[in-house]
């Protein structure tokens, strides 16, 4: 059984991994910091949160400060697809967000049976018919 | 042992001996006993009693109901007829509390943080005053209470204690709780950011009584309302607190005389015990694991700065623990420690609010999920250390929450609600005050701050401006009324904040941009307090991203009403158009954080801030192509930022969508970030530090170290659990400091003679 645990991440409760919901690669062991797994790149707030005010006139700009804030952005080494960010401050450790106990995983879904997994979530199709 | 034994006081002694330091106790101050104490009382005997008597589970749901509808009668009272203007956009909570104290069931509406605080007071009044001869609690009894440090959020917020008698014996509690705003504070509006002790934030009541047989006592009445801003609004809320407890007894005692007294005391304590039950039920579905978030504020509201709110939740069987040590250290001179019942108050808003909405209101959501904090933290902070400015680490502790909260709810089965992104978490509003256009004197702020923009969940976007992260079903009022009685006019208000976006496969809802200025009053001003100005104070969900920053912008040396009479051209509806085109030409533009001190305005000079946005979920790269332009079209995203960031191919002026193209940007974009990217091993190699960064004051614990707090500096620290002061120097002796040694290095002397 394969327990969708985020967006894009999954666990096999049989070969105990963790491993990515759009294509298949299987990312880490499951006990584990998926994040061990994924690729990382330190992004510049300021490339996603734009000045709405000229950076040139003004001290505060809507943007964060690349110096006091750094966003990690975690991908899927196969298929590129963002898993995680993490707003973080510079040089501080990433967090291994989710400890998983993964006895007790397998215990409860082999209480539950897979009829009991959750919707895999809505895969979004370009809606091409609403455009005019 | 036998030498220990004859040692040790005899019981009789202990008792002596208590009673000899409880008669000549010279201070009742906040009760640790009660006020770290969120967990529902133990079952008395009475309530026992009633139990054995009366069980029938659908005459309990039928009474359970009755008084429902009666607590809500109570707030649409407050709602409609009390004067603060927290009244009027449901600031506000109304209900019933079992004869110990417990706050069994809640108004839906209104602020559901006070479910988890607001039955501190009455425990304090049964603790100390029911059984002292010189207070007692009789019939036509009424308490009031605003000391945080003895429950509640702040002491903006005021209640009003009712207890309820049937035959001569105490049954129950009515109360009712509104924020009031003024309390006196060095500051107006109730929310002093320049608090730098407790004596600097206004009127601090413990619970004391105010009403006899029913009658607010005018002594006592005219002392409070010299000691606020607002002595009008004083007097008319505390009548109308005091009416709507009495429309909630007038409710109760229906049913203490159709169904009798053992029927109410059963259905308050099985309501509050089933609930219980029911939540730890859920709790066991969740899966096992330890879930670990941050979120930082970048200031105290006087200084920019960097302070942690440190969260590790973990689940194990049907236990939910909390963990919020390694936060920042309590400041000792600053206003935005909390005291930890606040903390925990937010914290059961995320279940009530956003996890599972369909529980009764009441304390008992809350009670049997666990919190650690450190002593003398910013989350737990000590009764000496101020707190007016407490939502400041409530809110951000909230989002700490809901952000580890979501990573559990994902592989659920059953889930009650979506799973939510982060919601916008700062009170970006305008607090208000001074004598206004009638001669009134006034202190307050405008609803506005009930705007916060909604994380985006697993299936749809984030909604705009839509509701306060600590009542999701308040309002924001009329601002036409509002001008009626304030000397100033959002000239621009409600028009969304374009490019301050929170993207994702779901964005989150944006915010609004306001605009004020004085007019008509020579004696009025503005405070804003809100951080997030040089770090956003949530974080993204499964890929998607926080919002952006929000600053201050001020435009002074002009009056815009004489422009808008004269050269009304000139004026521009964004902060956007107005700070980058200048058209203003003798005005000063300036940017601020969002922690601006009370400040005199003239008439006519711009104030303007904006709402933020919710948190985005998933991954840009997979949001709808259509959606994207949909946010080009209501003015959300400009068609730049949006084709750079979405990687959305479309004609700029017909906004047509080439879609393929679009797919194939999209694929580009995904190669592109692989080979940018860091296997993570190699990565921390280079990004990971053993201590906080030398240009940042840094709050708080670094890495996974929770034992060593971090006080501004590399080499300042103190351990967790070992209270230490911590002073921050007032931001003007650090700018004098700066400009003397800039003096001294130039060799111009000052100061002492050498
Ligand atoms: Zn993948």
């Amino acid at each position: 059984m394969k327990i969708p645990m985020t967006e894009y991440l999954r666990i096999d409760l049989e070969t105990e991994k963790w491993e990515c919901r759009v294509c298949d690669h299987v990312i880490a062991p499951a006990e584990g910091n998926y994040k061990e797994g994924l690729l990382v790149h330190n992004r510049d707030p300021r490339d996603i949160h734009p000045p709405v005010i000229d950076p040139d006139k003004y001290r505060f700009t809507f943007s964060p400060d690349p110096d006091w804030v750094r966003i990690l952005e975690f991908c899927c080494p196969s298929c590129g697809t963002q898993v995680e960010t993490e707003y973080a401050i510079p040089g501080h450790p990433p967090l291994w967000d989710m400890q998983v106990d993964v006895a007790a995983l397998k215990a409860q879904w082999a209480a539950r049976g897979p009829e009991m997994l959750p919707d895999a979530g809505p895969v979004v199709v370009p809606s091409r018919a609403h455009s005019h | 042992m036998k030498d220990l034994e004859t040692s040790a006081p005899t019981p009789n002694e202990m008792e002596l001996i208590k009673k000899f330091l409880d008669d000549t106790t010279l201070f009742l101050g906040p009760d640790p006993e009660i006020m770290q104490n969120h967990d529902l009382m133990p079952r008395t005997a009475d309530e026992d009693d009633a139990i054995q008597k009366f069980s029938d589970s659908h005459m309990i749901a039928k009474i359970r109901d009755r008084i429902q509808s009666g607590c809500d009668e109570g707030y649409e009272m407050v709602e409609q007829m009390g004067a603060a203007p927290g009244a009027k956009w449901g600031d506000v909570i109304t209900g019933v509390y079992s004869a110990s104290g417990d706050l069994a069931i809640a108004s839906a509406g209104g602020v559901l943080i006070f479910s988890a605080l607001v039955h501190h007071p009455i425990k304090f009044i049964i603790k100390n005053w029911l059984n002292d001869p010189t207070v007692g609690v009789r019939e036509g009894d009424g308490f009031i209470h605003n000391d945080s440090r003895y429950g509640n959020v702040h002491n903006t917020d005021q209640s009003m204690i009712l207890p309820i008698f049937h035959d001569g014996k105490l049954i129950c509690w009515v109360a009712s709780t509104v924020h009031e705003g003024e309390n006196g504070a060095i500051e107006p509006g109730g929310m002093p950011s320049m608090a730098e002790s407790p004596s600097d934030e206004g009127l601090k009541m413990s619970p004391f009584k105010v009403v006899e047989n029913y009658q607010i006592k005018r002594d006592v009445l005219t002392f409070l309302q010299n000691s606020v801003r607002e002595p009008k609004l004083q007097y008319e809320d505390m009548k109308v607190k005091l009416f709507a407890c009495l429309r909630i007894k007038q409710r109760l005692e229906e049913t203490l005389n159709s169904d009798g007294p053992e029927a109410l005391t059963s259905t308050l304590r099985l309501t509050m015990e089933n609930v219980r039950a029911e939540v730890k039920r859920r709790i066991s579905e969740w899966p096992d694991m330890t879930v670990r978030s941050y979120i930082i504020q970048d200031s105290t509201l006087r200084e920019n700065c960097v302070v942690k709110i440190n969260c590790k939740l973990t689940k194990t069987g049907d236990r939910l623990i909390f963990d919020f040590r390694g936060s920042s250290p309590e400041f000792t001179n600053r206003a935005t420690n909390t005291i930890v019942a606040g903390l925990k108050g937010m914290l059961a808003q995320v279940f009530l609010c956003y996890v599972w909405p369909d529980l009764p209101r009441g304390q008992a959501a809350f009670a049997p999920i666990e919190v650690i904090t450190d002593p003398h933290s910013i989350v737990n902070c000590s009764y000496d250390a101020p707190n007016s400015q407490s939502l400041m680490s409530i809110f951000t502790g909230f989002t700490a929450g809901q952000h580890a909260v979501a990573k559990f709810l994902y592989s659920c089965p059953e889930k009650f609600t979506k799973v939510h992104a982060p919601t916008f978490n700062m009170i970006n509003t305008f607090i208000w005050g001074g004598v206004s256009q009638h001669g009134e004197t006034l202190g307050n702020l405008c609803a506005d701050l009930n705007g916060m923009g909604a994380g985006a969940t697993a299936n749809r976007d984030g909604e705009h401006a839509l509701a306060p992260i600590f009542a999701t079903m308040a309002d924001i009022g009329e601002q036409e009324l509002n001008e009626e009685e304030v000397p100033f006019l959002q000239l621009v208000s409600k028009k969304m904040t374009r490019d301050a976006i929170a993207p994702g496969k779901y964005r989150g809802g944006q915010g609004y941009t306001m605009m004020v200025a004085t007019k008509d009053s020579d004696q009025w001003g503005f405070m804003t307090t809100a951080e997030g100005a040089k770090i956003p104070p949530i974080q993204g969900l499964f890929g998607g991203y926080a919002c952006g920053t929000y600053p201050l912008s001020k435009v002074k040396d002009v009056d815009v009403y004489e422009i808008l009479q004269n050269t009304p051209e000139k004026f521009r509806h964004s902060i956007e158009e107005i700070m980058n085109e200048q058209p203003f030409e003798e005005a000063s533009y300036t940017t601020h954080h969002m922690g601006m001190g009370f400040e005199i305005s003239k008439r006519g000079e711009l104030f303007m801030i904006s709402q933020g946005a919710g948190a985005g979920y998933g991954d840009l790269l997979e949001r709808d192509p259509v959606n994207v332009v949909k946010d080009i079209e209501e003015g959300l995203i400009s068609p730049e930022v949006a084709a750079r960031l979405y990687k959305v191919v479309f004609d700029h002026t017909t906004l047509a969508i080439d879609f393929e193209a679009t797919e194939a940007a999209r694929e580009e974009e995904r190669q592109a970030r692989i080979a940018r990217s860091t296997p993570y091993a190699e990565f921390i190699k280079g990004w990971n530090q053993p201590q906080p960064p030398k240009h940042l004051k840094y709050f708080g614990c670094w890495g996974d170290d929770i034992g060593t707090l971090y006080m501004g500096a590399p080499d300042l620290t103190r351990s967790g659990d070992e209270p230490k002061p911590n002073y921050m120097p007032h931001p003007k002796d650090v700018r004098i400091a700066e400009l003397e040694a800039r003096l001294a290095a130039a060799g111009i002397g000052g100061g002492e003679k050498k």
